[in-house]
């Protein structure tokens, strides 16, 4: 019961978080400027539309576009987010199964994800739906850098998706996820930044790879060709 | 008799030689298992050097590490060089203040190498060295007229702009001409191009240095041209760059049809490189793009391509820049690297500018007793091991130096880049200790963090702690909060000294 409660609180968060970022999307489209309501704390889900709990906004020069587009993935995020949350709830109260069905249950709600680092050691971790990979990683102390917190402002959470058909459920990456891909590296032809990999049902069994810190990394951001 | 006493001695043999490893081994255990402690002190507190913090406290439990800074504050180009419309790629600066936490790290800033302690005072006192200073100089053209008032460097304009406490006094020109050209076409050339032609009212509400945007209000640059050497194959900005300059409201983007040509080899780069394709792509998107009728472009951008700078000229004022002489270039292939040089051909012409920014690259400056390249601007190296004789054979490690960021790769890449610099010279350095080519340096009793104390107490030096910093940031995001700005930068020595010593 106690890991129910959890996972609902965990489940709520994020969809109200989601909520939240829609409702900023919605608004940054609308190339409104509206107060920001600052109720989160510093780990909150940033996106590109430049709305952050502490600044407000911060950049007006791009918000239409970028808010737009992240405004159509926070719409997706958030009704997955929303299902999920009244799968949850459904069961709760109207489940007339025991125990054991409902643990089953609980385990669907999360995903298994494995991270394999550069040395070869794997570890394989549960990821609520709704949750992004980079704050998966965090969570569970996996060493997967974040310097922009999630912002698409840096490439260092670069993931390599190992299995092409999981790569394929995935969606396309926005310009700019594309944007801060090209100055990845260890760049391939599954990479995807971790902060923009969403845990969903389909994505069940992921495994992701840190990339190796190549030795002979050029100057100027240079990528090498994909292989 | 004589055999068994042969053999007697080869027995004694292996026992001498068993015990010896044997006491190696111990000693080895004992000296990483004992708390004595590795003192490392890193020089420089932007990107690289707090990077290169993280991973040594990281790796080795013993270690005691201190940055020193030249500066009352902390993160380098991160708080003086990423333009101040660009808030989240200075979000990073959370993750290096999580650092201040570590018992076993301090930071000292107003602490200048050089003046405040030298090279060869931190190399006594502590067991690592390693610099991570970066590039405070600038490359030069080196041609006719390079003096003349209103050519500055990027790196002038980019601080000033930022509120670094050494450029608040070379203020840029910004009322006496409606022409300015940026030599160089990567992004810093490109902040300078937007800060220039943005709207002020959309700095506002950034970090920009309130000097700057007061200046800003009263410009009257309406023109800005960003001349590159090259092509826009070889144009060295990014995407998510253009593409933000291309958003901008009321300026106008101008590309030659004819400078996109692309020859043989210009599509062998392109297919070579991700960057550098999609960079292009965006520049086509411009040059076929028909200029928008219902938004009015009082301001206009014009990206000119294969010229390079010749001279600067004046007019009236014989002191003040009034013309660029330009030559015009064409691309020859450079040996067997793919790489395409520009090469003159002769051909000139003038453009009319009060104003000129030269973004065509940093430059590190040397220190007293440290090997440097003064071609290429960095210390001589293997992997972050610095090489004496400036790199040239025979050639010999410098124990216990080392370097990081753009001291020791020169002054290209992101924030990002230096990650993997720092994994590389602290991997460098894990792998010295472990093979013991650190020794017998190593073993000595080193005074570290106590040393440098000692230093600053005798020179007087009122040092700036990572305590007294939050002391600057809180006053700067409290000033801030009264102007909705996230911070409002205090850019004098003076008040900066003042504010950390309360």
């Amino acid at each position: 019961m106690e890991l129910k409660r959890m996972m609902e609180k965990g489940l709520l968060s994020s969809f109200s978080r989601s909520l939240h970022m829609l409702s900023k999307n919605i608004q940054g489209s609308l190339n409104l400027h509206l107060q920001p309501l600052g109720i989160f704390g510093r780990r909150e889900y940033l996106s590109k539309a430049y709305f952050d709990g502490d600044k407000g906004w911060t950049s007006s020069g791009s918000i239409q576009g970028a808010a737009l587009k992240s405004g159509k993935a926070e719409l997706q995020t958030t009704g997955q987010r929303f299902s999920m949350l009244m799968e949850s709830l459904k069961r709760r109260h109207f489940s007339t199964t025991g125990n054991g069905a409902d643990d089953q249950k609980n385990e669907k709600e999360k995903i298994s994800v494995t991270f394999v680092d550069k040395d070869g050691n794997e570890k394989e971790i549960k990821v609520p739906i709704g949750m992004s990979m980079l704050e998966a990683a965090h969570e569970n102390d996996i060493d997967l850098e974040g310097a922009c917190e999630g912002s698409l402002a840096c490439s260092t959470c670069h993931v390599i998706v190992m299995d092409v058909d999981h790569y394929n459920k995935l969606e396309d990456p926005t310009d700019e996820e594309n944007d801060m891909l090209d100055l990845a590296f260890g760049l391939t032809e599954t990479s995807r930044l971790g902060c923009q990999v969403i845990a969903k049902p389909e994505l069940d069994g992921i495994r992701l790879a840190l990339p190796a810190a190549t030795r002979n990394f050029a100057v100027d951001g240079y990528v090498p060709k994909p292989h | 008799m004589y055999n068994c006493l042969l053999l007697m001695i080869k027995k004694l043999q292996y026992g001498i030689m068993a015990l010896s490893s044997l006491q190696k081994w111990f000693f080895r255990g004992i000296c990483s298992a004992s708390s004595k402690p590795l003192h490392v002190c890193v020089v420089g507190g932007g990107p690289a050097g707090f990077y290169t913090a993280e991973k040594m406290l990281k790796a080795h439990k013993e270690v005691q590490l201190d940055i020193i800074d030249r500066l009352p504050t902390p993160f380098g180009l991160v708080r003086s060089g990423v333009a101040p419309d660009h808030p989240e790629t200075k979000i990073v600066v959370n993750q290096f203040s999580r650092l201040a936490e570590n018992e076993r790290f301090s930071f000292f800033g107003n602490v200048s190498l050089g003046t405040s302690v030298s090279l060869s005072e931190l190399c006594d006192i502590y067991h690592v060295v390693v610099l991570a200073y970066g590039a405070e100089s600038d490359r030069i053209l080196g041609i006719p007229g390079e003096d003349l008032n209103g050519i500055h460097s990027a790196r002038e304009f980019v601080w000033w702009y930022n509120g670094h406490p050494d450029c608040k006094c070379v203020a840029p020109e910004l009322k006496t001409t409606d022409t300015a050209v940026v030599l160089g076409q990567g992004n810093v050339a490109l902040d300078i191009a937007r800060i220039l032609l943005q709207d002020p009212a959309e700095l506002e509400r950034t970090d920009i240095a309130e000097h700057a945007l007061a200046s800003l209000r009263e410009s009257s640059i309406r023109k800005v041209y960003l001349v590159g050497r090259r092509g826009p194959v070889q144009a060295a900005c990014t995407a998510k760059e253009l593409r933000e300059i291309l958003s901008l409201k009321h300026v106008q983007v101008h590309i030659q049809e004819a400078d996109l040509v692309k020859s043989p080899l210009d599509e062998e780069e392109l297919k070579r490189s991700r960057i550098q394709r999609r960079v292009y792509d965006l520049l086509s998107k411009i040059a076929s793009s028909q200029p928008s009728d219902h938004v009015s472009c009082e301001r206009d951008l014009h990206f000119v391509f294969f010229r390079r700078p010749a001279s600067f000229l004046p007019c009236n004022d014989a002191n003040k820049v009034c013309r660029v002489r330009l030559e015009k270039t064409f691309l020859k292939e450079n040996g067997a690297t793919g790489r395409q040089s520009a090469v003159g051909s002769g051909e000139f012409e003038e453009l009319e500018c009060g104003l000129v920014f030269k973004s065509i690259g940093y430059k590190s400056l040397p220190v007293d007793g440290l090997p440097f390249n003064d071609q290429k601007g960095i210390v001589p190296n293997d992997r972050g091991r610095v090489l004496s004789n400036a790199g040239k054979e025979p050639s010999n490690f410098v124990p216990g130096l080392y370097v990081v960021g753009w001291l020791k790769r020169g002054p290209t890449g992101i924030i990002a880049t230096n990650l993997y610099c720092a994994e590389e010279t602290v991997g460098s350095i894990t792998e010295d200790l472990q093979q013991g080519a650190l020794h017998p340096h190593i073993s000595l009793d080193k005074p570290g963090r106590d040393g440098l104390l000692h230093i600053l107490q005798d020179k007087n030096i009122r040092f700036v702690s990572f305590k007294d910093w939050e002391k600057i940031n809180t006053k700067e995001i409290n000033d801030g909060k009264l102007k909705s700005k996230p911070r409002e930068k205090i850019t004098s020595w003076e008040e900066l000294q003042e504010i950390a010593t309360q």
